[in-house]
């Protein structure tokens, strides 16, 4: 069996997704980051971007990340934001107005989660 | 009916339907302990998560930041007051005003300014009435506060502490809320929310024995604890939001409990005071009929003779 990497990613409000991974793929200030079995322990800042985990049976879950934190210790991962949403949560044509409406008012902030959104459900 | 009974009958029907009233929000209060419990539980594991990794940057760096930076004399404090917007909830706001009150009057005591944050329209109104000055006021949300929610009451705080002084900046931010220990124990305290000692928060990870492993930080440590701290702020007040809620709605079951008792004593005792004054009409009605049959028979025996 291939080593494994327990990940839980939390969100403020709730426990989005825990269990069993084989790689873990997210953005960091300082670009991506693919965390592995047996990583040296890390803490990070991250970006809004989709994060990619692949679980251990092969799977691959995706879930839009608002600013947070990456950390990892004794093999257990820990991803913090502050809103996490797995991509089948995602409402596309939400997002898609969404990101109308934001192109349209001109806010950054609404655009660029509505861009992260749309990102997390195209890459899974 | 005679008049008493009348007015008895009355007061009792008024009195069950103030306690059909109390009692269904004594049942609505106590279906929102239930919820806003389970929120406290979902806020945890990132909050312990948070916890660890303030802690792992505490230990692992000697970064400075003015968020941990205890000023050499702090001549100002904030102080953030969490009430509710609705009463009805025996001394839950009562208290946390008074304990806020004290919390004032101690800083003062110490030469400091204190500057009130007041979250709940209840702390304002009471505020206003006295026309005491309340620098930044939220409300609207203290039934079911949102994560949003405490970011909005987290910012202009954390701006406070990190301005100057002598620029109408704060040294220290205290915050008063009333602890959810159970059911039925909810007590308000107060606690040094900033600048935050990154000691006390240690000592509290190591409680748990666990030796923290040392960290790679990504991009760096002082880049990691400026995204981290204000982050664990906000935390820490949506925690002490849910659990006031918590605690206003286990108050509020408590106050419409007793309430509900009370009604039900009053209509007891009512009803006593309505048998009696029915029996009294009754024993009256029959001393009548008796006493004027009596005297109908005595008329009849006259004309007899």
């Amino acid at each position: 069996m291939a080593a494994e990497l327990h990940v839980e990613l939390v969100a403020a409000d709730r426990s989005v997704w825990s269990g069993e991974a084989t790689l873990v793929v997210a953005r960091t200030t300082s670009g991506d980051i693919g965390v592995m079995p047996g990583h040296q322990p890390l803490l990070g800042v991250l970006e809004s971007g989709p994060v990619t985990i692949r679980t251990s049976d092969g799977g691959t879950v995706v879930a839009a990340v608002h600013g947070g934190f990456i950390s990892f210790a004794d093999n257990k991962l820990s991803l913090l934001a502050e809103i996490a949403e797995l991509s089948d949560e995602i409402d596309v044509q939400r997002a898609e107005r969404a990101l109308e409406r934001a192109k349209s008012d001109a806010d950054a902030s609404a655009e660029r989660r509505a861009d992260v959104r749309l990102r997390a459900v195209s890459a899974h | 009916m005679g008049a008493q009974l009348r007015v008895y009958k009355r007061r009792i029907k008024s009195v069950t339907a103030t306690k059909k009233i109390t009692k269904a929000m004594e049942m609505i209060a106590a279906s929102r302990v239930v919820k806003a419990q389970r929120k406290v539980a979902a806020s945890t594991p990132y909050a312990t998560e948070l916890t660890r990794a303030v802690t792992a940057v505490g230990t692992g760096s000697n970064t400075q930041h003015p968020l941990t930076t205890e000023a050499e004399t702090a001549t100002r404090s904030a102080v953030l007051l969490l009430t509710s917007d609705r009463g009805l909830a025996g001394a839950f706001n009562s208290n946390a005003i008074k304990a806020a009150e004290k919390l004032t009057a101690r800083l003062e005591a110490e030469g400091k300014e204190v500057d009130t944050y007041i979250v709940g329209r209840r702390g304002l109104a009471h505020y206003n009435f006295r026309e005491r000055k309340v620098s930044e006021s939220w409300s609207g949300f203290t039934d079911e506060p949102s994560y949003g929610d405490a970011k909005k009451i987290a910012v202009p705080l954390i701006e406070a502490i990190e301005k100057e002084t002598a620029d109408g900046g704060v040294d220290e931010l205290h915050i008063v809320y009333t602890e959810f220990v159970s059911m039925m124990t909810q007590t308000a305290v107060d606690s040094r929310l900033l600048p935050l000692s990154l000691e006390e928060v240690a000592e509290e990870q190591s409680a748990k024995d666990e030796i923290l492993p040392l960290y790679d930080f990504e991009p760096s440590a002082e880049d990691v604890l400026d995204a981290l701290l204000p982050r664990y702020v906000e935390s820490r007040i949506y925690n002490a939001l849910l659990q006031s809620a918590a605690s206003k709605h286990a108050a509020t079951r408590r106050a419409m409990k007793s309430a509900t008792d009370n009604a039900g004593d009053l209509i007891t005792s009512l009803s006593r005071l309505a048998n009696a004054a029915r029996q009294a009409e009754i024993t009256q009605e029959i001393s009548e009929i008796v006493g004027g049959s009596a005297a109908l028979a005595d008329a009849t025996a006259g004309s007899d003779r």
